[in-house]
């Protein structure tokens, strides 16, 4: 068993698709950096921090991306954004028979604010663009980083999302809202708490990612191979869906919950049995929980 | 700009739009044709609750009304910041509301944005920029962070972030720099109702940022960089 959390995306790659498939566009040796990042003094990286490019899975022919989390908290600037998008793109063009998309990322990378903003959004239209070509976009996340701000956004933009039990998928990080609210809002060192509003299993539970796996390589690798071909169209009926799933839920919490766990109270009202004992348990055990 | 005024000098006294708490939402005449106006006011947070409320209204005008263009009003500090939203999985629910407005344009409603006060990030991105084309009022603002809490997260001094807000694109919010980046197509300026009527008309259906931020000189390495990896051998 491989850790896909200690990983550095290269590493996921390499392990992650058929051995030596992965062809990489716009390899580090082509030095497209950042052109932000010098005037403050901060290091640029030869790939920005996103490896991008094509292989096979189990034979299928996919383009992939893979965010690295130690490069700026795989904070999307304008050149790693751009890199994406040319990929999206590309997918559009030349069809394969799926996007993997292995996103660790804090959101937008705040050294180039405006500009990694625009970027972000440019990378969720060209998404959506190939998810409406019929392309299956699949979203791996189990990086230490977790998957933050907008790319969590783009992130559900996807057909498919894989996680982890360690992964954490979520908007505003917990630090961000513990300073903008105070600690008695959010308390960013309660590390179970914050895998109880943000992690993977919580995901799980809520129906937000697809398929919950171990921090595992060979079981993300495993679980992405069955996600190809599950294209999901995003037609009105779908998000008709969309918006009755998530209005229940909204429903489903009640407002007032001083002193209880809100992530208990959530998932007991989705009918999660023994609600109280999911951080404990086991992600097989966990994964039979769902009813949703 | 109040939104009132703003609506007002856009589709007359006799309006029709109306707010529930930060929420805006009408259906108003513009020049003989019905159009849904969806909003949002006083730098409203959005939270799950209103992002599923604005994504409500975009859903029954693709239902009922199709082709029927949308008008959207951006006034907000952001996504909220709370536990709860977060738990309840938020951005989840700007996903919904990003893929609702994605579907209209895909069926062929004109979606158009307009930051008439502020924008920033989470509740921008699942607007404005997922329209087909964003605009702007000249004194309006955009922004992804506030600079104390960009300080905290980037490490940086908040002087020298200060500095760069002044002077630098990339970090100065005003609404000028969005259009040189190409991230907001142009300023209403004058008479709004020809600024609407000529986004109406002209705005793209395909996604030209990188390319009007390369020639607009804002952001010059999006496009060919996209252009690069399109040609990679």
């Amino acid at each position: 068993m491989i850790s896909f959390a200690e990983c550095s995306a290269r590493e996921r790659l390499a392990l992650l698709l058929d051995p030596g498939s992965f062809h990489e566009w716009l390899p580090p040796s082509e030095r497209v950096t950042s052109p932000h990042l010098a005037q403050l003094g901060v290091p640029s990286a030869f790939d920005d921090g996103v490896a991008i490019g094509r292989a096979t899975l189990d034979g299928h022919g996919v383009f992939v991306a893979a965010q690295e989390g130690a490069f700026m908290g795989g904070g999307v600037g304008e050149v790693h954004g751009a890199k994406l998008v040319g990929l999206l793109q590309r997918a559009q063009r030349d069809r394969p028979t799926a996007v993997l998309l292995l996103a660790e990322s804090g959101g937008v990378r705040l050294h180039e604010a405006n500009a990694g903003l625009i970027a972000v959004s440019e990378v969720m239209r060209a998404l959506l663009d190939v998810r409406a070509a019929g392309i299956p976009v699949i979203v791996l996340i189990g990086g230490a980083n977790g998957c933050f701000g907008g790319m969590g956004i783009v992130a559900r933009c996807a057909d498919h999302i894989v996680m982890s039990d360690v992964g954490r998928l979520a908007m505003s990080g917990p630090e961000v809202i513990e300073a903008s609210h105070g600690v008695e809002e959010f308390d960013s060192r309660d590390r179970a708490l914050v895998w109880r509003t943000t992690g993977g299993k919580h995901r799980w539970l809520t129906g937000d990612c697809d398929a919950l796996v171990e921090d595992d390589v060979a079981a993300f690798r495993e679980a992405a191979i069955a996600a190809l071909g599950k294209s999901k169209p995003l037609t009105l009926a779908a998000l008709e869906d969309e918006h009755a799933l998530l209005t229940r839920r909204l429903l489903a919490l009640p407002g007032d919950n001083t002193g209880r766990d809100e992530a208990v109270l959530l998932w007991r009202a989705l009918g999660v049995v023994d609600a109280e004992q999911v951080p404990d348990l086991s992600v097989d055990t966990v994964r039979a929980l769902r009813v949703i | 700009m109040q939104w009132n005024s703003l609506v007002t000098q856009l589709f007359g006294p006799y309006h029709g739009m109306r707010a529930a708490g930060d929420f805006l939402q009408g259906e108003v005449m513009f020049e003989g044709e019905p159009l849904t106006v969806i909003g949002t006011t006083n730098h409203a947070p959005i939270g799950v609750r209103l992002a599923l409320a604005q994504a409500r209204v975009v859903l029954d005008t693709v239902a009922q009304h199709p082709g029927r263009a949308i008008l959207l009003l951006i006034d907000t500090q952001g996504q909220q910041l709370r536990r709860r939203d977060e738990l309840l999985g938020i951005n989840r629910a700007m996903a919904h509301l990003g893929a609702s407005i994605d579907l209209a344009r895909r069926r062929g409603h004109r979606v158009i944005g307009l930051v008439y006060d502020q924008a920033l990030s989470g509740g921008f991105i699942t607007s404005g920029l997922i329209a087909d084309a964003c605009y702007a009022l000249p004194d309006a603002e955009i922004r992804v962070m506030r600079i104390p809490a960009m300080a905290r997260v980037t490490k940086l001094p908040e002087e020298k972030l200060t500095a760069l807000s002044q002077s630098n694109p990339v970090f100065a919010p005003g609404v000028q720099n969005y259009v040189a980046m190409g991230g907001v197509r142009a300023l209403w300026q004058g008479d709004l109702q020809a600024a609407l009527r000529d986004a109406l008309a002209h705005a793209p259906t395909d996604d030209v940022r990188a390319r009007d931020g390369a020639e607009r000189g804002g952001r010059q390495l999006a496009a060919p960089v996209v252009q690069r990896v399109l040609d990679a051998a």
